[in-house]
Formats: C-alpha cells, structure tokens, sequence
C-alpha cells in the first residue's frame, strides 16, 4: 500500500473529498433552510418575541440554562419551559412570579440572579420562551422535564 | 546561545506565554464552577456561574488561538525555509489580541453582562449572549482584524518560501478558522436559524479546520522528532485530515436533530458523526507508528509524549466519547446532559489544549536559547505534569459521565409524571460533581508541576 499509495493520490482525496462534501452540505442547508419555515413558524416572530430574543442573550441566560439542548447544564433546559410551567393558561402568571422571587436565597442552593426586568421585559422574554416551545423540533425532549 | 534556525520564529514565544498564563486562568475559574455545582451559592453574589463559565470557556477558545497563532509562527518560517513577512507585525497583533482579551474578560468580571452589552453598543449589530460567542461584537470585530493580519502574514511567508503540505494544511485551517467565524456576525431573530448557523463556527471549527490546525502540528511535530521521511508523515497528514473533513463536514448533521430541521438530518448525521472517529483512531496509528520508525532519538521526550498522547486522547474524548452519542437514537435521551460535558472536557483537553502543549514543549527550548530539548530533570517534571493533567482528565470525564447516564435514567427515560425534575435530579448527582472536582484540583496541580518545569534547572555537580 505504502508504495503504490502516493502522497499525491492522498492529497487529490483531501481536496476533493472535501470540496465535495463541503458542496453537499450547502446543498443540503439550502433545502434545509427552505423546510424550516413550516417547521419553525416563524409567522409566530412578533415584535415582543424578538425583543425576548434579545434580553435572553443580553443577560445571558445561555450561561447557566440550555434552551433546545445547548448552553449550559447548570440549570433548567428552557426549550419547553413554556409547556413544563402552565403553558396558555399560567406561563405567563408563573413566569413572572418566578422572575421576581429571585434570588430565592435559599442557603447551598443554586441561585438565580436577579435582572431587574420590568412587567414589558418578562412579557416579551416569556413570548420568546412561548416560540421556542412552540417549534418543531422533531420532538425532543423526550418528557417535560427537558 | 541562538538555537533558531530562522530568527523571526522568536515572535511565538509570547504567544506561548501568554497562552500558559490564561490557560491558569481558565482553570481556576472551571474549579469556581464545579463547586458552585455542589454548594449553589458559592461567590453566587460575586461571581455568578454564567460568568463563571463565559470566562471559562472563553479563556480555553482565547488560550488555543494564541497558541496556535504562536505555532504557526514558529512553524511556517522553517517549513517555508525563510523568515516571517512581518515579526513587527505579528509582536503588534500579539498586543492589540491580548488587550482585547483581558478587556473582555475584565468586562465579564467587573460589570453584569447586560451592561456589557450596552457599553459596547451591542444593539447596532447584536451578536452577544450566545454560548461560546458572548465577546461583545467591537471584540469580535477584533478578532477578525487580528485573523486577517495574521494571515496575511502567513501567507505573505509562504508565497515567497517552500510551499509544504504542513505549511498549506495548517494554512487552510486558519482561514477557514477566520471564515467560519464570520457566521458569528449572523444573528438573526429566528432561533432555529440562528442556532443552524451558529454550528457553523462551532461545530466547522472544533470538528472541521481545528482537526487541520491539529494535524499540521502533529506532522511537524512528528518530523522533526522521529526523523522519519517527510513524504511519509504528509502523505498520512493527507489521508487523516481527508478522512476528518469528509466525515466531520455532513457530521454536523449530529447538531441539526432537534432544530426545526428535516429528519433526513439524523441519519445524515448519525453515519457521517459515526465515522469521526477513524481519522482519530488513524491519528493514533500514525503517531505511534511514526515513533516506532524513528530514525534518530531525539532528546526532547517529553515533547514525543506530548505527541503520543494528544492522538491518544483525541481519539478518546473526541472520538470514543462523541460516538457514545452521537446515534439519533441515543442523542434523544442524552441531549444537553452531562454526558455532553464528559465529552467536551476531554475531547478539548485532548486534541487542542494538549496539540498546543506538544509545540510548546517541541519549541520553547528552541525559543529560550535552551537548546534541542530541556534538561533531564526539567522533562521528568514537564512528564508529572503530563501524567497529572491528562490522568485528572480521565477522571474527570468519567465522573461526569456517570453523572450523565445517571440523568438521563433518572430524568429523561422515564415518562411524564414520573420523571425527576432536573433540580431534583441535580441533587442526586452531587457525589458524581464532588469526585469530579477532585479530579479537577489534581489538573491544576498537573498544571502546576507542568509550569514549574519551566523553571527546573540541572543539579549543580
């Protein structure tokens, strides 16, 4: 093998090979970002939900909770927190609540900080939350304890 | 003593230096971490965990970018057989790139982030509060000057020297490192998209053009300490970064199951990810094969360890543990939990975070005028550090993994109703984070003893 095998046939497979699959993985992300709409509704993207976007990354809240499986483990995944914590009917209710006990203080336990948003700011975080649950991701997670 | 062959190779000694200094930093803050993950409200006023980690992790992607830059520096001009373009300019980036990482972290540590963000006028083009691409964008603006400069550089060295397959694989793996970090400036108000491109840095850096930028230095590496013929170690460079790039570029595919996407993608992903490991299981075959057909003993045995043993660990934590779960199957139930961590921590200790401690140890005898390699006693230590760190690393992971598959029984697999709530699931884990934060004061120990190696001198007789 060593010597039929040249470092010239082993460069021609890198080059091409990748150039190849690099081209399939744009072809296949240009399907794929063609699907997403139906999946994704982001009909639902209004004004509130993309200041919620912007306030969970502003105060980084992927530090500590995942959302969808990625960020941090430290806290809870917040993907489907909307459908863990009352949905429609006291998301909002509980969200807000929750938000504002914060730090709970409870001694040895992980704490959450406080944010100091106002009722406008928790609405539209809780809107973002309320999207985010509301995609289709291919049904993860698996309960909803996320 | 002068021990360059060429004397603009000096530029990577601050690079190194600098790399080791923050690579400490990093350290201290994992272990602030991993106790805040058993005594909740340790320094939760001072340091909260987000910061915590933000510093963490951005000192680890900052610490691996200087030492690669310091690699490339030392590499590029003797492989080309010339002097670097612009020392000047690469001591003139070296300050301009550690200005804006402290200033950063300074930024983490001193104000909330949401004030960062203002003070950084994050709103005119907001691509903060990501994981992994939290730097404020004036930062990030930074980085790509800084990449830009650098490869100008670089290139400028190459085109007027010898065009090596080391010079223009590791060339290639710094611009699409720069390239692929454009995706950071993508930040669109639709999640799934913009969770779809942000894989595109992360996953096309730590799966794709890092594996480059790693093999690149193996190979040199490799050379000049086995003295084995430079048409064999680059055919197999070929052959293993081929294999990384074919199996890791529709492997990204692995982080596409959960996002809004297509179901194509798990099977894409699963087969493509389930052959990542070959090129790492390939890297380890050709490391120690190489050693083994040594045709000269070098004195720096410490630096054939480094070597030996980030194909090694690569192969495990890149490897073994991203296929545990890596299936689409699997990935449903172990998704986001601990199991995600064990595989981070090794699979970056071992192939980045060791790939740079190969060419430090390889070069920085070179550098400091020390000669072909440390003394006898400088290595044994160097070696206690090796062990030390990389046998922590071991624990670490296996502790964490423990963690994991004890999550995703307690949390993940049973049904609704039944199901522990991560919190309650959390508290059932702590001896697993106690055991593991053990392990992670014997690394900092590790690093110590690999530290002090630098200051060991021979016994006067």
């Amino acid at each position: 093998m060593s010597e039929s095998f040249t470092k010239g046939m082993a460069r021609n497979i890198y080059y091409g090979g990748s150039v190849f699959f690099l081209l399939m993985l744009l072809a296949l992300t240009f399907h794929t970002t063609k699907e997403m709409p139906k999946r994704d509704h982001r009909e639902n993207i209004t004004e509130s939900v993309e200041r919620g976007k912007m306030l969970w990354e502003v105060n980084n809240c992927v530090g500590c909770h995942s959302l969808i499986g990625e960020g941090a483990y430290f806290a809870p995944e917040l993907g489907n927190v909307y459908v863990r914590r009352g949905g429609e009917a006291g998301f909002k209710a509980f969200f807000k609540g929750w938000m504002n006990a914060q730090p709970l203080n409870i001694p040895g336990r992980r704490q959450m900080p406080n944010f100091h948003l106002n009722d406008q700011e928790i609405d539209d975080l809780a809107e973002f939350l309320k999207f985010t649950a509301e995609m289709d991701v291919n049904g993860w997670p698996p309960n909803d304890e996320g | 003593m002068n021990t360059l062959k060429y004397q603009s190779q000096a530029v990577a000694k601050p690079y190194f230096i600098f790399a080791m200094i923050l690579f400490v930093g990093q350290i201290l803050f994992g272990l602030i971490m991993g106790l805040q993950y058993v005594v909740g409200d340790f320094l939760a006023g001072a340091i909260p965990f987000n910061v915590a980690r933000m510093v963490h992790t951005n000192l680890l992607i900052v610490w691996l970018l200087f030492g690669f830059m310091g690699a490339a520096y030392y590499l590029v001009p003797e492989e080309a057989e010339t002097e670097l373009y612009s020392p000047k300019l690469a001591i003139i980036l070296f300050w301009v790139f550690a200005a804006a990482g402290v200033l950063t972290i300074l930024g983490y540590l001193l104000v909330p982030y949401s004030t960062l963000a203002d003070l950084t006028f994050n709103e005119l083009l907001p691509t903060m509060g990501r994981e992994f691409l939290e730097q404020p964008t004036i930062t990030k603006i930074g980085i790509v000057i800084v990449a830009l400069g650098f490869l100008f550089n670089l290139g400028m060295t190459i085109l007027k020297g010898r065009k090596t397959a080391i010079n223009m694989v590791l060339l290639t793996g710094l611009i699409g490192l720069a390239v692929f970090f454009l995706f950071a400036f993508y930040n669109p108000a639709n999640i799934a998209l913009d969770k779809y491109f942000w894989w595109f840095v992360v996953h096309l850096w730590v799966e794709g053009v890092w594996e480059l930028i790693m093999g690149a230095i193996l190979a040199y590496v490799l050379i000049k300490v086995t003295g084995v013929d430079r048409e064999v170690i680059e055919k197999w460079l070929y052959v293993i970064i081929a294999m990384a790039l074919i199996t890791g570029l529709l492997g990204t595919g692995h982080h596409f199951y959960w996002l809004a996407t297509p179901e194509y993608w798990q099977w894409i992903g699963s087969i493509f990810s389930a052959l990542e490991p070959l090129p790492f299981f390939a890297m380890v075959l050709y490391a120690f094969n190489m050693v083994n057909r040594r045709r000269r003993e070098h004195p720096n045995k410490a630096a054939t360890l480094w070597a030996l043993g980030t194909a090694v660990m690569a192969f495990l934590g890149a490897g073994v543990w991203g296929f545990l779960h890596t299936l689409a199957p699997v990935n449903y139930y172990t998704h986001g939990s601990q199991i995600t961590a064990a595989h981070g921590h090794m699979a970056f200790y071992g192939a980045y975070a060791m790939i740079v401690m190969t060419i430090i140890s390889y070069a920085m005898p070179k550098l400091r005028g020390i000669g072909e390699a440390n003394c006898n006693r400088a290595q044994v230590v160097e070696m206690w550090g090796f062990w030390l760190m990389t046998v922590a690393m071991v624990f670490i992971t296996l502790f964490l993994t423990g963690a994991g598959v004890l999550q995703v029984w307690l949390q993940r697999l049973p049904e609704n109703g039944e199901a522990l709530s991560f919190m309650a699931t959390q508290d059932k884990l702590t001896i697993f984070y106690w055991l593991r934060e053990i392990a992670g004061v014997v690394f900092l120990l590790g690093l110590f003893a690999y530290l002090a190696s630098f200051w060991v001198k021979e016994k006067q007789a």
